[in-house]
């Protein structure tokens, strides 16, 4: 199980070739206290990049991009209950946003790592 | 308007660079924009007392020049009919130790910005006024007084000094065992020097419809003054993020959002602040639209927004009203006091009935929402009871 990151700071673990995505620790951290978030409906399809979900803090109000192209396959019911605040308690955990099943790995391997992330938070 | 080149210190920087990492240029200054959290923040002011620092705004004194003669109401009716030129507010009429909240209109009855004037208390000070102008527009308003008065009166700027805003129900207790005793029975919107950290001018004003006091310290005093503040257990130092959300829940305008050059003081629901004496006169800047409004009501009105469900809408959504666009919301975001996201905007004013129902446009979709009363919080303001 790896877990990959996008500059613009989701994170994705890959299991077979369903991937689990979300926001990083990081991001959660910058946002501060969630407010609000819109998860896609289960069936819909992304392409790498594309506005996928919204997240909102008291502060402002985020793009959540697919990291990777694929169909969404399962959405958090912690989140779509309007439980926020597990975004902010356990944002690379049972915080997570969807899982899409992946359209092409390729996408997957040429994400960040965590050192590569690490890094490229740390140069932020 | 923003200076250009980087963001200058607060003369605090350090202090709160101590408590906090998260820092933001804001009009041309680095300004701490939150410490535990903003709704934690938030929610401190609104039970206990807060710390801000406002040192960007723009704190100054307007004075006649020395040698003027005049004394009292005589030295003060002077001053005011000079600052009246570009304001629609009785400054005239203000008695001794009486704070305004005001605005500077345009020819075209617009609002370059809103800001408050103060009738110092001291018999000594008769001829002088403080005003407190926003940061982003402190340049343009000092350099419209000094033009509108040039050689009758002299502007000193002191955004060199510090401006910390004390607010909260707690402010009193904290400003009367730091400052003095005599605080705590200051009315809401008055003025008063005290001798303590050098020398302070403190008005029982604020941003946040708390109780509260801003207070004017030089900078060599800046540091003892917050050190005392915070030392005391109600006191938590507040960023600029809880500074907004909470002058949100007081429905209270930010220029340059939901206030700016093409809105009327009136389609701002701000009426109140231009009194009778100037109404008949009509002579301020852009009085014949102004008291046009005020006859026979602006097309569009400000107003408090609460969507029906639970996404905030920002500044710049879009307001329609069956399937036609009647308006803008200027201000959005979350109220932690009623756990719920509130907006500000403006609307055409035949929607702008309480209670109507309109519909904002989040990300292409409409979402239904309701027209509410300001403020979507109750002020807390003090206001002794005449015996």
């Amino acid at each position: 199980m790896t877990t990959r990151y996008t500059k613009d700071h989701e994170w994705v673990r890959l299991e077979g070739d369903v991937a689990t995505v979300g926001i990083s620790a990081y991001a959660a951290e910058q946002l501060g206290d969630v407010v609000y978030a819109e998860l896609p409906a289960v069936g819909a399809s992304f392409t790498q990049g594309a506005d996928m979900a919204v997240v909102e803090s008291a502060k402002t109000a985020s793009d959540v991009y697919a990291p990777i192209s694929g169909e969404i396959v399962d959405a958090n019911g912690e989140i779509k209950g309007e439980n926020w605040q597990i975004i902010n308690d356990a944002p690379q955990g049972d915080g997570w946003f969807v899982k899409l099943k992946i359209a092409n790995k390729a996408e997957f391997d040429a994400l960040m790592d965590e050192a590569a992330y690490a890094d490229y938070v740390k140069g932020l | 308007m923003a200076e250009a080149g980087s963001p200058k210190k607060l003369p605090l920087d350090a202090l709160w660079r101590a408590r906090t990492s998260k820092f933001g240029d804001f009009a041309g200054y680095d300004m701490p924009l939150q410490f535990e959290g903003l709704i934690a923040e938030h929610n401190w002011t609104r039970g206990h007392a807060g710390l801000f620092d406002v040192s960007h705004m723009g704190p100054s004194f307007f004075a006649l020049p020395k040698g003027h003669g005049l004394e009292g109401d005589a030295a003060h009716k002077k001053v005011a009919s000079l600052i009246e030129r570009l304001v629609p507010a009785d400054i005239q009429g203000l008695k001794p130790g009486q704070v305004r909240y005001t605005m500077i209109t345009n020819a075209e009855g617009g609002v370059l910005d809103d800001l408050m004037i103060a009738r110092p208390a001291e018999p000594g000070a008769a001829g002088d006024l403080y005003i407190v102008v926003n940061a982003g527009c402190k340049h343009q308003d000092w350099a419209l007084i000094e033009e509108a008065t040039k050689g009758e009166a002299n502007l000193v700027r002191a955004d060199d000094r510090c401006l910390l805003a004390l607010q909260g129900p707690s402010a009193h207790v904290v400003a009367a065992a730091v400052i003095d005793p005599a605080l705590a029975e200051m009315s809401f919107m008055s003025v008063k020097r005290y001798d303590a950290f050098g020398r302070l001018t403190v008005t029982r004003s604020g941003y946040t419809g708390e109780d509260g006091y801003e207070i004017l310290v030089r900078a060599e005093h800046a540091a003892d003054l917050a050190n005392a503040f915070l030392a005391h257990p109600e006191v938590k130092p507040i960023g600029l993020g809880a500074r907004d959300s909470l002058r949100l829940e007081a429905g209270l305008c930010l220029y340059g959002h939901d206030l700016d050059a093409t809105t009327s003081p009136i389609e701002a629901d701000l009426a109140w602040t231009i009194q009778k004496r100037r109404r008949e006169a009509k002579d301020f800047p852009g009085a014949a639209r102004i008291v046009a409004e005020l006859a026979n009501g602006p097309k569009r009105k400000r107003v408090g927004i609460r969507p029906n469900d639970r996404a905030p809408a920002r500044e710049g959504v879009e307001i329609q009203a069956g399937g036609r666009s009647v308006g803008v919301v200027t201000s959005g975001g979350f109220s932690p006091v009623l756990n719920a996201p509130i907006s500000i905007g403006y609307v055409d004013a035949e929607f702008a009935e309480l209670g109507a129902g309109i519909d904002l446009i989040i990300r292409g979709q409409a979402r239904p929402a309701t027209i509410v009363p300001l403020p979507f919080v109750p002020h807390k303001y003090h206001r002794p009871q005449k015996a």
